[in-house]
This record gives structure tokens, sequence and C-alpha cells, in this order.
């Protein structure tokens, strides 16, 4: 893995059935930084992930990376599903990136990996077998195997009950150091606990709040009162949007 | 088990009945006994043309499979040759197998290879059909995920979307065993020396109906064998898919 770049996207253009779903959207994410993307369902916070991700083209506009070298194959993406292949059990999800790309699998790594996100008992264990969590933790796991200095990241935690979700982003925040990060979510409070910018996005066209610049080490704890006002200003921010 | 036995039963008592009270000549409809009879008396010879018969089938069925699988796996790899494929595929299922029997029998003889090869032909299709189909609606979130991974094209054909077919492969091959006798019997009618498909003709032909019965019966529950043991495999080695 190289080091983690920044991301610029300028004048983003993209249409759907003919409305605009953004107009010139500018957005930067810092390089090794976390940055939480919020906003109302349907405005686009996934289109606009899956354009960094190169899963969806843009009618315009463009998308760098800020060491000016291309972004294609740098970039790992941790969907809202944890999309794990039913016929493979922890430790083949974890290497399947390997397979694809005709490399051969490094199970000692993908070991390492399954343990750092509690699953070491559960290498051999197939999707059906696991619970909800246990399977988003081997998709992160996954993740992680593709050690790319970019990860993109849509509403990968939605799913959870809290104790879990709770669990995940305090792991996830750990394991991403260092990344250029982007999160999407629904969750104001998850945007606090884990974005170093949170930006919000919303209006159709949608546009880009000013990022919220949030101090302190991340993962923020459950009583974090800093965290906790910028979750209130947020809050409010969503309320005047919608 | 319990329910296919109480039917078989069930099925057994009605026709009993109805031979007992002698509603229907017995030429056309021999007792249960008759048959029974019948059938101990020429059970070498039934058997012989059974191991025929089953051969036909088995075959046609691994040939038909392999075919089918392969045409759908090259379809699915190629848009061209899907154009130049599909258009062969669906005249070779518009033409009725039997209309395509005798010129079968002409080109391949009495034996086995024309028995096969419109076993094949009847086959063939239905496997083509739904694993192509399994191939095409490979979870879009999946191929996604490849494609931000850096795979190449024909390692997600055989690493992705290959596996997460073969339930719809499965469906395709439990279709192909249960038909899989009609292009074998279909071709003893139309020219051959052994199977059961030639027994029933003969013994038709001779009024022997209690022997053609015991035929039937024999091939009936070979295929309801055939089945039973295909479904259970594929089960078996389908078990992460929810619908086996």
């Amino acid at each position: 893995m190289g080091p983690a770049p920044g991301i610029t996207i300028t004048g983003a253009t993209l249409t759907y059935d003919g409305a605009a779903v953004f107009a010139g959207l500018d957005v930067m994410l810092e390089a090794g930084r976390l940055s939480a993307l919020l906003g109302p369902s349907g405005v686009g916070k996934t289109s606009l992930l899956r354009a960094i991700a190169g899963l969806e083209r843009l009618d315009e506009g463009t998308v760098h990376a800020s060491d000016g070298a291309p972004l294609a194959g740098r970039v790992a993406w941790m969907a809202q599903r944890d999309l794990l292949l039913p016929w493979a059990d922890a430790l083949g999800n974890v290497t399947l990136g390997a397979r694809l790309r005709g490399e051969k699998p490094d199970a000692g790594r993908a070991e390492g990996l399954l343990a750092r996100v509690g699953l070491a008992e559960k290498r051999r264990a197939l999707p059906a077998t696991l619970s909800g969590g246990e399977r988003q933790r081997v998709a992160l796991a996954r993740t992680l195997y593709e050690d790319k200095p970019v990860v993109l990241m849509d509403e990968p935690f939605s799913a959870l009950d809290a104790i879990t979700r709770a669990r995940l982003q305090e792991l996830a925040a750990d394991v991403l150091a260092g990344r250029t990060v982007l999160l999407i979510t629904h969750d104001p409070w998850e945007a606090c606990r884990l974005g170093e910018a949170v930006y919000v996005l919303s209006g159709r066209p949608a546009t880009l709040s000013a990022p919220l610049v949030l101090d302190g080490a991340i993962p923020r704890a459950p009583d974090d009162e800093a965290a906790l006002r910028a979750q209130g200003r947020l809050l409010k921010r969503l309320e005047v949007g919608a | 088990m319990k329910r296919a036995l109480a039917m078989a039963l069930g099925l057994l008592g009605a026709w009993w009945g109805v031979s007992a009270l002698a509603l229907v000549p017995e030429f056309m409809l021999p007792s249960p006994a008759e048959v029974a009879l019948a059938g101990w008396q020429n059970g070498a010879y039934l058997a012989q043309n059974a191991l025929v018969t089953g051969s036909e089938i088995l075959l046609g069925l691994l040939c038909g499979t392999a075919l089918g699988a392969g045409a759908a796996l090259v379809i699915a790899a190629s848009g061209t040759l899907q154009r130049w494929l599909m258009p062969l595929l669906v005249v070779s299922q518009a033409v009725p197998v039997f209309a395509l029997a005798p010129l079968m029998v002409l080109w391949l003889g009495f034996g086995l290879a024309s028995k096969v090869a419109l076993a094949v032909l009847v086959i063939f299709f239905p496997v083509t059909a739904n694993f192509l189909d399994g191939l095409r609606r490979t979870e879009p979130g999946w191929l996604d995920l490849a494609a931000t991974m850096g795979a190449r094209p024909w390692r997600v054909l055989l690493g992705l979307r290959l596996p997460a077919a073969l339930p719809a492969l499965a469906s395709g091959v439990r279709v192909a065993a249960a038909v899989a006798p009609i292009g074998a019997v279909l071709g003893e009618w139309v020219g051959a020396s052994s199977g059961l498909g030639y027994v029933m003709l003969n013994a038709n032909a001779r009024i022997e109906t209690a022997l053609m019965f015991a035929a039937l019966l024999v091939l009936g529950v070979m295929s309801v064998t055939l089945y039973v043991a295909v479904d259970r495999g594929l089960r078996a080695a389908l078990r992460w898919s929810p619908g086996g």
C-alpha cells in the first residue's frame, strides 16, 4: 500500500432520467483522513461514492488523486450488504480479490486479518452460519485484505444492531487509520464518532455543505462531549436541509 | 416417503379393482398379478434390456449436461458467439425431437449412439437455458466488488459467475434427469434391437400386454430412481444454496 492520496472531485454532474442528481459538484477529501458523508436517502451519496470507485460514470466532471497517479486499482469498496459469497468460507471470502486477480491467496495474512476483526475461530465458517455482525466483520477483513490506500464505505454498519454497530465502528476506525476513507452514513452519531471531516449532501441537484471538522482521535468515546455537540449541530442542519 | 408409498398403494388398489371388476378387456389392462407374473417370468430379459436403456439414459444425461453447460459458458463468455449460437439452439428445439428421431437412427445406426444423441437433444436445451439464465443473473453487488478488485473478466466468469449459477444449472440438470428417458425410449421405438422401448413395442405387437406393462413399470422405477438420485446429489453438493 502506497501513501494515501487525497481525492478531488471537480464539476461532478450526474443526471438520472432527465433530473440532475448533482450538477457541478466539487468535493475534496483530505489524504489519510476519514471523511463522513451524511444526507437524506436518494440524494446521490451512493452515486458519488460509486463514481469515485469507478463503478459509475459521471456525465461530466473528473475524479483525481492528489498525487496525480490514477485512482484505479488503489480503491477498496465496502457496501451496506456484506456481499459475501455463500459458497466460500470466511477465509475464501477474505482472499476473493486475490483469486479474481489470479494471485496466490496469502492465507497467513487473511487469517491475521480475521483474527484482527475477532473471527480467528470462524475462518472455515460459511457465511450462512455467521451472524449479521460477523458477516460484516468478514467483509471488513476482505476490504482490508485488498490493502488499498483509499477505502470507500457505503453505510457499512447500518443493518446492524446498536451494540454490534458501536463495536464495529471502533474496530473500523482502528484498522482504517492512515487511509483516505469516505464513509457514507445516514447516522449523524456515526459520522461524529468516526468522521474527521463531516459533509452533508442535500438538495436537488445536491450540494455539499462546508465540512464540519472535528478534532481529536477517532473513534470518539460514546460520551465524548465535543462529538455529542457536533451531532446536535448536524441534526439541526439536516432538519433545515430536509 | 410415506405419502409416496400410500399413493403407490392407492393406485395399485384402484388398478386391481378395475381389472378385477373386468371393466376393461384383459388385453388392454392386465391385472397387477398378471403383470407381476410376466415380470417374474421375463426377469432376465427385462434386466438385460433395462441395462441397455439405463446406459443410454445415463450416457445421454452426462453428455447432454456437459455439452449444455459448456455451451452456456461459451455463450456467457462471448457476445459474438451468443449471436451465432442462440439461433442454432432455438432451432434445435423448435424442430420436434420426434421428427429428428428417424434421422438420428439413419445417421448413427440402431445401436447406442442414436439413443444417446436423442437424449442429448432433449437434455441440451433445458441445461443450457437454465445455466445461462443463472450466469446472467449474477448478483450485481458481486460484480461491482469484482470490478473494484481489478478482476479479469474470465476469472469473474469462472470464479464468481459460474459458482453463483450452479443452483440454476442444478435446476436444468433436474429437468434433464426427468426428460432423459424420453430421448432414449424414443430412439428405441424408431429403430433398435434392444432396450425397454424395444421390448414394449415388441410386446405390444404380440398383444403381450402384461409384459409391456412390466417393461413400463421397470422404466418408471428407473426414471424415478434416477431423478431422486440426481436431486439428492445436487442438494448435497449445493448445501450452501438456500433453494438447494
